[in-house]
Order: structure tokens, then sequence, then C-alpha cells
């Protein structure tokens, strides 16, 4: 053994766990906004994700127990569950998973090595193979039409068999995001828009609420020091003024920008998804244009793009940029400050 | 038709001469590429390569004379260092100029030696210090571990000695742990 | 109040110095055989002056420092040699180096000693003085102190730092020493801002050492500034400390003296006042004895002294695995306890699984920057893992891999627990070898290119000269007939 002697007692597992726990708000606040299917679909991409990490390290003959036990699977797995519809296809949530775990993460060399976020690249896959499904999210309890109870939920996902006389669109909505994107083409005012009952006091009804629990769980990383401020700072301060310029000029196309931050993924990507280390820039300036590039490619995409949330490809864009940003940010060394 | 035969010589014309002048603006003088060469070779002046010192081996790799495996003091860690000089494929060491040896330095029995003076006329980098009919010593530092002095020696007192690790050349060795973690 | 300035980085490991500040500094009885290494100080080794049979006294110089950058090595006691030669060290590799063995008489009978009066010296005199003396810089890196007493022709010392910080876990040598002779200190630090002409001193002390910093406080009167700085490690590294006091940061491979300051350990300057008021050379130091032992303390030793023979002292415990000598963060392990204390011996730690944990397996780098944040010299310890990793040692370099101070902080702070500074270490020693070969071939290059100059020359000479003997005898061939 060499010096030093001495460690922390902090280790990978912690880290994740912790991350973990900080989603727990938030999947509390889904629950009750929008019913407990979500908990069917994180079960079933966690079992997925698990079982997968175990057989691609066997594979690839590393031991087991410790990188399963890090909690790193696991984590991918709740956030791509969180990231898509809560009542998808059981095949849908595998197939995200099985491309997060064995393409984005295992074949790039796994834990530590891959360069893109996993969670965003299974996202992005099921986007484009699923279109359709991937826009069937289900209506906050408090305004949907009719409800499907629980057993009729799970039946749904595993044998798409819906109970007797149950209509899909009565239970199910288009996001608030895409609501508007669509409203907007039909050149509806932005005030009738919002009026909608899909929209509550600033984000979507419910969505709203669930945002707010991804920033009181970031807010609780922050604070553990698991993550830094760079991120989200900048990846929320970016996405404000830009949408807020916009809505400036053109406030009868352009949502206020207390709404682009309340809806969609905003709130879990600037603590949850771009705050991934491995994904991301190390250094502290590397960070902020990182989460800048992001939260602007997430607005232009949002406006200007055919997908309703633009998100998951503003990461993963940015991922691509990551050695290069690092590279150019690197600080200046004790002595040679310039 | 014509439009597309005109573009296609102009274009042609265009990169030919971007080419030309890029060949002739970056060209590689011969010398330097000697240099280049003759910095990556252990410079033990062996002769083991076939010619007679590191030097006339570079120019001769330079000129096409010569292959990149065939220095066993420089090893296989030289071989990919030439190979990634001359953008050429990796090859292992031709076994037939000899193996790779841990680094040694010559050592002369002193009570054996009777003062001849070949191996001073033998050693490449004169550090063997003598005089005829005075005892001959090596002066360990200068010492290439060549080799080239045992053989003329007329009563064998010359040996080779590996060279020992000891504090001031002791290395640090890298980590190792249990393989597939980290 | 001065203004203090902040580094970057750092951590705060658990301190356990209270453990070894309980008892004053013991005298160890003397032990039955001294091991003195000739090579205790950077530099060139001392050569030994001594042969085995020889008896010396107590203060002899038994190895002449060799060159510029070198140290003397004086006998500690009293005796007999018993031999020169190679024998075990405190030194990470485990190798043996050449040492003088010397059997205590018990008399302890002194050479003759001759003080000096420093403040009306000239300034080269007393770096004389202190080079035969052997003063070595005693905070760990052992640099000979004369080297940087002398500033250079047209530099201005403005600070005189003493470093009194004491940073890493566990060690209290310097601590005692402050509580226990702040006036030695004191005094040493006179003489050295005398030979400096420095304009100020300043005394930094954590600030988890009230007593010394009280002791000292006391001592220094309105002449020196004690300043408690703030305890985190590595607050003492030089560079960080004089970043704290005076706001200056010192490059890597750059001298401070250059930007006006200087910097000493509180222990170095109290061996200056012995050596220069008194004409005492080093032949002791104090060693803080800790870990897994009875009863943890600081031991005045003699350099030479067997580690076990402080061991004992302390009563050792049940469970021991060894032991460390320096802190826990930067310390090394000993390839056992019977090798001698060196003058870089601050701390001796008997190691056991309670207090030093296994690590456990580690995991690949998730990239978390935590290693960064704490990094006091600003680097990027996880690109430099990398690089040092993948042997691209050029582009270590280009890191900044030689601005890395070895503290450990990085490691310390890792998730994934792996050994970064091993890995720094590694690439260092890779790249020192690589430098040294390098050199060697250039020196072999040179020396073959001159000897075919040589032979060419000779070869020329021998033709020129048979020209001319031909030349002559052609001559005396037409003259001949002259002569007839």
């Amino acid at each position: 053994m060499n010096s030093p002697y001495l460690a922390q007692s902090s280790s990978v597992a912690q880290i994740m766990v912790k991350v973990l726990l900080a989603l727990v708000p938030a999947i509390a606040a889904y629950v009750w906004f929008f019913g407990p299917a979500v908990l069917v679909t994180i079960a079933l991409a966690s079992a997925t994700a698990l079982a997968l990490e175990a057989v691609m390290l066997k594979l690839r003959k590393k031991p087991v127990k410790p990188y399963l036990l890090d909690g790193s699977a696991l984590l991918t797995a709740w956030l791509l569950a969180l990231s898509i519809p809560p009542m998808g296809p059981w095949w849908m949530i595998v197939t995200g998973t099985a491309f997060a775990i064995v393409i984005a993460k295992h074949l790039y060399g796994g834990l530590g090595s891959n360069p893109f976020n996993p969670a965003m690249v299974g996202y992005a896959v099921l986007i484009i193979s699923f279109p359709v499904q991937m826009t069937q999210w289900l209506a906050p309890l408090s305004i949907a039409q009719s409800h499907l109870d629980f057993m009729s939920q799970i039946g749904y996902m595993f044998f798409h068999a819906l109970p007797q006389g149950a209509q899909l669109d009565a239970f199910t909505s288009a996001t608030p995001l895409d609501t508007l994107k669509t409203q907007l083409h039909l050149d509806r005012p932005m005030a009738a828009i919002m009026s909608m009952p899909v929209y509550g006091a600033i984000g979507g009804t419910g969505g709203q609420w669930v945002a707010a629990a991804y920033l009181a769980g970031g807010l609780y990383l922050l604070q553990q020091k698991i993550i830094s401020w760079h991120v989200p700072a900048a990846f929320i301060a970016t996405i404000f003024i830009a949408s807020g310029a916009f809505h400036l000029i053109d406030p009868a196309h352009h949502a206020s920008p207390w709404f682009e931050l309340a809806t969609g993924a905003t709130m879990i990507c600037a603590f949850f998804i771009l705050t991934d280390p491995v994904t991301g820039p190390t250094t502290p300036r590397g960070k902020l244009i990182f989460a800048s590039g992001a939260g602007f490619l997430t607005f232009v995409i949002r406006t200007y793009g055919g997908y309703p949330d633009g998100v998951a490809f503003a990461v993963l864009l940015m991922n691509i940029c990551v050695p290069l940003i690092d590279a150019y940010t690197q600080p200046s060394v004790f002595g040679k400050k310039k | 038709m014509l439009d597309a035969i005109l573009v296609m010589s102009g274009l042609a014309l265009f990169l030919g001469g971007v080419l030309g002048y890029a060949s002739i603006r970056f060209h590689v003088q011969g010398n330097a590429l000697v240099e280049k060469i003759d910095a990556i070779l252990p410079q033990t002046q062996c002769a083991q390569c076939g010619f007679p010192g590191c030097r006339p081996y570079a120019e001769a790799i330079a000129e096409g004379r010569a292959d990149i495996n065939q220095c066993p003091p420089g090893g296989d860690a030289n071989i990919h260092k030439l190979a990634d000089l001359l953008g050429v494929e990796f090859k292992p060491l031709n076994a037939s100029h000899g193996e790779p040896k841990p680094k040694s330095v010559a050592f002369i029995d002193e009570s054996t030696c009777i003062g001849c003076t070949l191996c001073l006329q033998a050693c490449p980098v004169d550090a063997i210090c003598g005089a005829p009919k005075q005892m001959h010593t090596i002066i360990a530092q200068e010492c290439t571990g060549c080799e080239l002095c045992i053989a003329p020696c007329p009563v064998d007192c010359i040996f080779m000695i590996p060279v020992q690790e000891n504090i001031s050349n002791w290395k640090w060795k890298q980590p190792a742990y249990l393989k597939g973690t980290a | 109040m001065r203004a203090l300035h902040h580094f970057n980085g750092g951590v705060h490991p658990p301190e356990h110095k209270c453990e070894s500040t309980l008892r004053p500094i013991q005298q160890p009885p003397l032990p039955e055989k001294l091991v003195i290494p000739l090579h205790q100080h950077i530099g060139n080794s001392a050569k030994p002056l001594v042969e085995a049979g020889d008896t010396v006294l107590k203060g002899q110089m038994i190895g002449k420092a060799e060159g510029y950058v070198s140290g003397a090595i004086h006998a500690p006691t009293s005796g007999k040699i018993l031999s020169v030669g190679h024998e075990s060290v405190p030194h990470p590799s485990g190798l043996k180096d050449l040492c003088i063995v010397l059997e205590p008489d018990g008399l302890e009978s002194w050479i003759d000693l001759q003080p000096l009066d420093p403040l009306n010296m000239d300034p080269s005199t007393l770096r004389n003085r202190l080079r035969d003396a052997g003063v070595v810089g005693l905070g760990g890196a052992v640099f000979p102190s004369f080297i940087k007493l002398n500033p250079g022709t047209g530099k201005r010392i403005k600070t005189l730092v003493l470093n009194g910080a004491e940073c890493e876990p566990y060690i209290t040598c310097d601590d005692m020493l402050m509580r226990e002779r702040a006036r030695e200190i004191i005094e040493g630090a006179a003489v050295m801002r005398h030979m400096l002409h420095a304009e100020e001193v300043v005394i930094g002390i954590e600030d988890n050492k009230p007593q010394a910093i009280s002791a000292m406080r006391e001592a220094a009167g309105q002449s020196m500034e004690v300043v408690a700085v703030p305890t985190i490690y590595p607050g003492g590294g030089a560079k960080q400390l004089i970043r704290v006091l005076t706001g200056i940061e010192v490059p890597a491979g750059e001298r401070s003296t250059d930007l006006g300051v200087q910097c000493f350990n509180v222990a170095t300057a109290a061996s200056v006042h012995r050596a220069i008021r008194y004409g005492e050379p080093v032949l002791s130091r104090i060693v803080t004895v800790t870990g897994n032992v009875r009863n943890p303390g600081n031991f005045e030793a003699l350099i030479g002294t067997p580690m076990d023979h402080l061991i004992d002292q302390t009563g050792p415990l049940e469970g021991s695995t060894g032991a460390i000598m320096g802190g826990p963060m930067m310390g090394f392990d000993l390839p056992s306890t019977a090798v001698p204390v060196v003058k870089a011996t601050n701390c001796i730690i008997v190691k056991s699984d309670a207090l030093f944990p296994k690590k456990p397996q580690p995991m690949p780098c998730i990239r978390c920057a935590r290693c960064a944040e704490s990094c006091p010299a600003d680097l990027q310890p996880q690109e430099l893992y990398w690089f040092a990793k993948a042997g691209n040692f050029g582009k270590a370099q280009e890191y900044a891999l030689f601005d890395c101070i070895e503290c450990g902080c990085c490691s310390y702070v890792c998730p994934s627990h792996i050994p970064l500074v091993q890995f720094y270490r590694y690439a260092k020693s890779e790249i020192w070898a690589q430098e040294r070969e390098k050199k060697a071939a250039d020196l072999a290059r040179i020396r073959h290119d001159l000897r075919l100059e040589r032979i060419e020359r000779e070869k020329r000479e021998k033709a020129e000269r048979l020209a001319q003997k031909s030349a002559q005898a052609k001559t005396a061939e037409n003259s001949q007939p002259e002569q007839k």
C-alpha cells in the first residue's frame, strides 16, 4: 500500500444512491398527479437494466458484484423510465433500456467510458422508432375524462388490451409542450392556449409540481455536493434568457420563460441528466459552456424542431463536444495564472 | 457535358498544383529524417544491426536499405517509435541480429589485464582508459554496453555486469490492481 | 493584522494529533548501534571520511558534502565505526544504500565546538558553516539550507516565511518543538533574516496549535509576526503557506527567492541556531512516534537511531502491520522498522488494520472531478490519471504533471478509490528514466562522433606525415647530385 493511507468514506455506489434518493420526491409527485403506472415502468426498466448489466459484465469478464451494486445501471433505468410516457408498452421500455445499457454504455467501455448519456440514447432511439407510443402520455388525473384502474393499466402495458368500452384518448393526452406546438400551428392565440385545462399556473397541470419536485431533489444534490452549481445554473439561465427574449419580442408565439422552465424535461435535465459526470466536462468553465449549449439547443429544438421537447437531442449533441470543451477550458495551474 | 469536363479538369489542375506546392513546401530534408531516426536509436554503437554504428544504420533506414527491426538494444519499444515516425507497420525484432538484454556495463578484471590496448581500439565511445602495458579500466558512466571490447581481449578479462537497481535509478511501479476493475 | 489569502482545494482529514502531544519531548536511551546513511539530503551523497575501526567524537564530520548540492554527515555521538557499507535505509524502494555504522561508547565526548557571532558576520561565512554542519530542511524535503540562504546577487528577499503549519495528520514534532523551544526557533530565524537581508519574518502556524502559537508569540515579541493560519491540508506545503501568508503563488520550477520570499521549516531554524551559535552540527531531530502504540509521543532521536528502538519506548501494541515514515497523506511504507532515523524522519506511524483500513477495490473513474476540486495545485488529476495510465507521458507533462506536489488530496477524495498519486509517481519516475536514457544516448553519440573524428584526423595526419616524408626523400634525392 502507498500513501495516502487515508480515504474519505465515499464511493461511486454512495453517489448513485444519493441521486436515486433525490429522484424519489419527483416520483412521488408523478404518482400523485398521474397515477401509479410510472412505478411499473420504473420497475420494468430497472429489472431489465440490472439483468442486462449483469450479462454484459459477464461477457466483458468484469467482476459482476461491485459493478452491479454501484447503482449506475439503476440510475440509467430510472432516468429513462421518467423520460418516457408512463404507460408505454413493455417492449418499448425494454428496448429503450437495452439500448441504453448494452449499446450506449457497455459497448463504449462501461461505467466511466461512455461518451453519450445512456438514458438519453435510449430515449432518442425510442422517439425515433416509436413516435406514436412515445407521445401517448397519461393525462393528469384531475383533468382526464376517465380513469383506468391500476390493473387495467398494467394490462394495457403488457397485453395492449383495454377494458371494454375504454377509449385510449379518454385518459391520454399530448404533453403541454406538444399541445402548445400544435395549437400555435393552428394559429390560436397564446392566451387561449394557456387557458386550456392541460396548463397549470406556470407549466402543465400536475407536471409543474413534478418539475418542482425535481428542483427540490436537485437542491438536495447541490447541498450534498454531489453536483456543482455550474451545470443547472447555466442550463436554466440559458433557457430562461433565450425564451424570455423571444417572449418579450413576440409574446403571441412564444410562451413565458417560466413556462419553459416548468414544462418538459427542463428540470430533470438540469439536475439529473446534464449533471452526469461521465458524459459531461470536468472543468468549471467547461460545465458552464456545456450546459449553456444544451440549454440553447433545447430551446431551439423546442421552438423550431419537429419534436416537442429537445432535451435528449440537445444533451447528445453537447456530449459530442465534451472532449473539445475540456481541452479548451483547462484552468490555469497554481502559480501560472494569466 | 463540356461543362463537366471543364470543371473536372480545372479541379484536377488546381488540386495537382496544391499537391505539387505542398511537396516542395513541406519537403522533409533527407538529413532531417536521418537525425530523427538517429535520435530514436539507443546510441549503443554496438553494430549488431550490421552497420558500423547507430548513425550509419539511421542513414540506411532513411534510404530504405535497412529494416526498422534490426536493433536489439532498442528492443520493441524503439521499433514502435520508428514505425510511428516512418508511418510503417510495426514488426517484431529480427532475432538474427541478437536478443535484447538487460542494460549492462563492461568490467575489466584488472588482475588479468595485460594492457594490450586492443579493447581501447574496439570501444566505439572511448570509454576505456589505459595505455600500452598499463592496466585498463572502464568508465562505467560512459559505457554503452555494446560488448565490442569482449571479442578482441586476448586474455578474456572483460565481463558484462548488468546494471543493478539502486536508490537513484529506482522507479515507482505502475499501480497494479485486480484485473477487470477500473 | 495581516490579510490572509487562500489557495484552492485542500481537504480535512481526521487530525489524530492530540495522541502524541500529551507528553513533553522525551530523550530516548542511547541505542546500541547507530546506522547513519550518507545520503540524507537532496543532492549528491556525502563522501565517507572514516573507515571501520576508527573512533569518532560526537559531532565529528564522518561524511563530506560532495559538490554544491549536498550535505555533510556527522557522528551523532562518540564511539567506534563498525563498518561502512550498504544497509537498509528508509526509502520507498526498500533498497540498501551506503551507511556508516557506529557503536556508541556512551561517553558523549564532543569535538571542540566553535560558536559564531552571526549578526556581525558575512553571510557567506555563515553559509559555509551551515554546509559543514549538515543543516538541511527538516520539514521533510531535506534540501541543503545554505543554498536556500544564498538569494544570489541583486535578488531582494522581502519576506522570510517560517513554516510551523504542520498540516499533515498524526505529525506533531514541529508543534512540540514550538511549544518547548520557541526561543531557539526565533534565534535561528533572526540569523536567517540577517543572512537573507529579509525585511520581515512571518511565522505561519495552523490554528489547531494554540499552545505553539502562544509560545512562539511570546518568544518572537515585536520582532517577528506569528500568524495563525486556517487548518486545512496541505496548508503546510511551502507554496501553499507562502500563498496564504503573502498572496504570492510560486510556480513549479521557479524559485520563491525570485519572487522575494523564502520559506523554512521551524525545525530548520532551530538547527540553524544551534549550528551557528553553538557550533553544533545536526546530530538529532524531533520525531513523532504514534499510531498503534500505547504511549505515542515525541522523541529527540539521534540520527541513525533504529526506529524500533523508538517504537519500543512507546510500548507497541498487538495487531501492528508495519510502519509509515512521514504522515499518512505523503509518507511511505518502511521496508522494516529496523531502518534508522534520518534527517527527513519527522514521524513514524505504526500501522494497524483498525487505523488504516484496507481500501476497497478501485472502480473506474466517473469523471466526477472531486479530485480537481481538492487539488491545491489547480491540476486536473482525472486527466493526468488517464494519460499516466495510458503511458502517454508527453501529454501528462503538457497537463503539468510536474506541478503535482503529491499531497494525496485527489486520492483521498476519490469515490472510485483510484490510487491517483501512485500513477503520478509512476509517470514521473518513468519520465525521469527516459530523460536519463536520453542523456546517456546523447553522451554516447557525442563520444562516438568525437572518436570517428579523431580516427579521421589521425589517418589524415599519418597520410600527411607520409607525404611529407616522401617529399623530403624526393628533395633529398634531388639534392644529392648537387652534394656530389
